[in-house]
């Protein structure tokens, strides 16, 4: 089997996050940026599928220059090519933006499945992977936390955390878009065989013309949606910090909790 | 489990291929989710993680510069950045694996036989044999060309008797690249586990590299196959030329030590608060301690990479590996002691990494040639005066023979 896996690159939720001078997204120009920890396990479970199923890889990835180091990752993880949507005018897009141009990459290959993480860590829409579905026009899971292909490969099961430790279990056809939550699997780690064979792996660099897309129907241009402002919320109101020991502290929490909050 | 950020005051990193970048960060994030966890336990019992074997086998660690066999044939940045970020995890693990590539796989490498080569490679890369290397002797340290053990030819077997002190995996090896004296000088041979007349136990009460097994092995008229000659040995340059491949590798391994006391030192000194609410980052002898650190620690990875430049185009010299060795073990070691005195009473217990760094240092320094030993083998190069030897007067044993000056 055919499996596309679109991995965002994210600013590595270590760093230190500073919010960019135009106020509008985070500087990037101090960070590490690693793959979107939900996609990681997305690429894991294509990997496995296809060393039980036959088949290969191929990865996909909008940004900038910076992104490559992410697809570099992914092919020597086994991916057998990638794809990067590199084109400025591909960039600044909001989850529809991202979409469409992901559709029209993936739409110009066959598929039989297409797996993605369920949220990227930076933005968080959790948007993009339904849009994607709807726009290729395939059924779709969201937040799935187990995945088997069936016989033959033309549908696939899949199992869904539900709330109060409930799994929903169903199953749709293929070629379908599933969108994966972290923890479903272990992902690898890239072996130094696989690194040095990842430098001859090709990296297809499409325009949106190439896609048969028009420049404004994606990116900036496309989008329906602006970030106006990013800012860190205010700290350090509200919060009391009870000193002593800890029986102390506890007794005087139990005393506001009683008195001023009135919740017990 | 909080990942290792790396150290890269000077943006050295722009000096590493995008290859050699996943290289680091693949085993980096090896000794943070396997090695970190249980390293500490390892130490406190004096055991060898055997069971990290088979991951760093998959991984490709095991001879990793060998391109034949299905091994990924690296380069020498590559290699020494796996050290680097081995020993960050502990000396003893980095120590394996020097054993394992540098000093049992190259041999076997370079100097087998194809029978050798066919039948050893496969298996020490994959991890399912363990080797180890002896050249040191009790009596035969920093001038293994005295050594006493030989071996001799008796029809299709050679015989071989003697003893070798401070072997690292003696008694996990599969098989040991011996090294003895023959009536053609000093030669290697492989001798098997469980072959009559060679028995091995272990060294015990070492303070110093305790997640790493150090033996002693004994050869009474231990005999061995003809064809266990490595028969492209002819003399201890040889055993020498093996040294100088597991030497490099410690010039990136003790920057792998130093980072890690010095992050340890920098986060600590952040948080730890003493004076009027103040971190003890914020005491100008603090900074000066963690500054000290940063700048040998950045000096020794320009020196490591230009080490990796110079062997990658075959240019590299012994001279140029002492320099590296000697320094960034150095470095190592100095900066174990200052992140212990940043870290206070804490610095001595092993719920932080310092003092485990700080005791392993202690065999980094002296074995693979001690510290003084390469200082003067640089001494040598830059005067054209070889000091190894007391002054003629004062030498009452007889003078050793020429190309003394090196060891394990
Ligand atoms: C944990 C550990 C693991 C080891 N693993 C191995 C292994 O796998 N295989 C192996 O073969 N060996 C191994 N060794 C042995 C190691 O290589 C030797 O300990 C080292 O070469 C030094 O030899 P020595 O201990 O006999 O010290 P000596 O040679 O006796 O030296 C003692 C001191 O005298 C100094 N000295 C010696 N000669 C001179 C000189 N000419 N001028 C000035 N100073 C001098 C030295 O610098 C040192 O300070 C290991 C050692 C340790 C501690």
């Amino acid at each position: 089997m055919r499996i596309a896996v679109c991995i965002k690159q994210v600013p590595d939720a270590e760093g230190r996050l500073q919010v960019a001078a135009d106020g509008k997204w985070i500087d990037e120009d101090e960070i590490k940026f690693v793959i979107n920890e939900s996609d990681q396990y997305a690429l894991e479970e294509a990997l496995t599928l296809t060393e039980a199923h036959g088949g290969e890889v191929v990865v996909f990835s909008l940004g900038p220059d910076r992104v490559q180091d992410a697809l570099r990752k992914a092919l020597a993880l086994g991916a057998k090519r990638a794809v990067h949507l590199a084109d400025s005018a591909f960039h600044g897009g909001d989850a529809h933006a991202t979409a469409r141009a992901l559709a029209a990459a993936i739409r110009s290959e066959e598929f039989d499945l297409v797996l993605t993480g369920a949220q990227s860590d930076d933005a968080g829409y959790g948007a993009t992977g339904s849009m994607l579905a709807g726009l290729l026009g395939w059924p779709h899971a969201w937040l799935v936390m187990g995945l088997e292909v069936d016989e033959g490969g033309g549908s696939a099961k899949v199992t869904r955390e539900m709330e109060s430790g409930m799994n929903e279990f169903f199953r749709l056809q293929l070629p379908a878009v599933i969108e994966v939550q972290a923890g479903l699997n272990h992902p690898r780690y890239a072996s130094l065989k696989g690194i040095m064979q990842a430098k001859r792996k090709p990296v297809d660099r499409p325009t949106p013309a190439d896609l048969g897309l028009v420049a404004d129907e994606v990116g900036m241009a496309g989008s329906r949606l602006e970030i106006v402002d990013v800012a860190f919320p205010d700290s350090g109101v509200g919060a009391q910090i009870f000193e002593g020991d800890p029986a102390t502290a506890a007794k005087a929490l139990i005393e506001k909790l009683r008195n001023e909050a009135r919740v017990l | 489990m909080k990942r290792f950020p790396g150290v890269d005051f000077l943006e050295l990193d722009a000096l590493l291929s995008d290859e050699e970048k996943l290289i680091r960060e693949t085993v980096r994030d090896f000794v943070d989710d396997m090695v970190k966890p249980i390293i500490e336990e390892c130490h406190r019992d004096a055991r060898t993680p055997l069971e990290l074997v088979p991951k760093m086998a998959e991984l490709g660690l095991f001879g990793s510069t060998i391109a034949e066999y299905g091994l990924p044939g690296l380069g020498n940045v590559s290699y020494g950045l796996i050290l680097q970020e081995l020993e960050r995890g502990d000396s003893g693990l980095r120590s394996f694996v020097s054993v394992q590539s540098s000093l049992v796989m190259y041999p076997i490498y370079a100097f087998g036989s194809q029978a050798q080569r066919d039948r050893w490679i496969p298996a020490l890369g994959s991890g399912e044999a363990i080797g180890c290397f002896g050249l040191t002797e009790p009596n035969f340290g920093s001038n293994p060309g005295g050594m006493s053990t030989t071996a001799r030819l008796d029809g299709n077997e050679w015989v071989l008797n003697g003893s070798k002190q401070w072997i690292t995996n003696g008694t996990l090896a599969d098989v040991a690249v011996v090294w003895a004296r023959t009536d053609d000088g000093i030669r290697g041979f492989l001798v098997e586990k469980d072959t009559p007349g060679f028995t091995s136990s272990d060294q015990h009460g070492k303070f110093s590299l305790r997640a790493s097994t150090t033996s002693e092995l004994g050869f009474v008229n231990c005999r061995i196959p003809a064809d266990n000659l490595l028969p492209k040995t002819t003399g201890l340059k040889n055993a020498l030329m093996c040294l100088n491949q597991a030497r490099y590798g410690i010039a990136w391994g003790g920057l792998g030590a130093a980072m890690e006391c010095y992050t340890t030192a920098l986060e600590y000194a952040k948080e730890r608060i003493q004076w009027n609410g103040q971190p003890i980052a914020s005491h100008q002898l603090v900074q000066d301690k963690l500054v000290w650190m940063v700048t040998e620690i950045t000096k020794g990875q320009l020196l490591a990479h230009q080490l990796g430049k110079l062997k990658d185009a075959n240019r590299i010299k012994h001279f140029h590996i002492s320099m590296g060795k000697k320094n960034n073990v150095w470095v190592a070691r100095e900066c174990a002691r200052l992140a212990r005195e940043v870290l206070g009473a804490n610095g001595i217990v092993d719920d932080y990494p310092i003092i485990r760094h700080m005791l392993n240092i202690e065999s980094v320094f002296t074995y693979e040639g001690t510290h003084d030993i390469h200082t003067l083998v640089v001494g040598e190069k830059i005067t054209g005066i070889p000091a190894f030897n007391a002054p003629e007067q004062t030498v009452k044993a007889k003078p050793p023979t020429k190309a003394t000056a090196a060891s394990t």
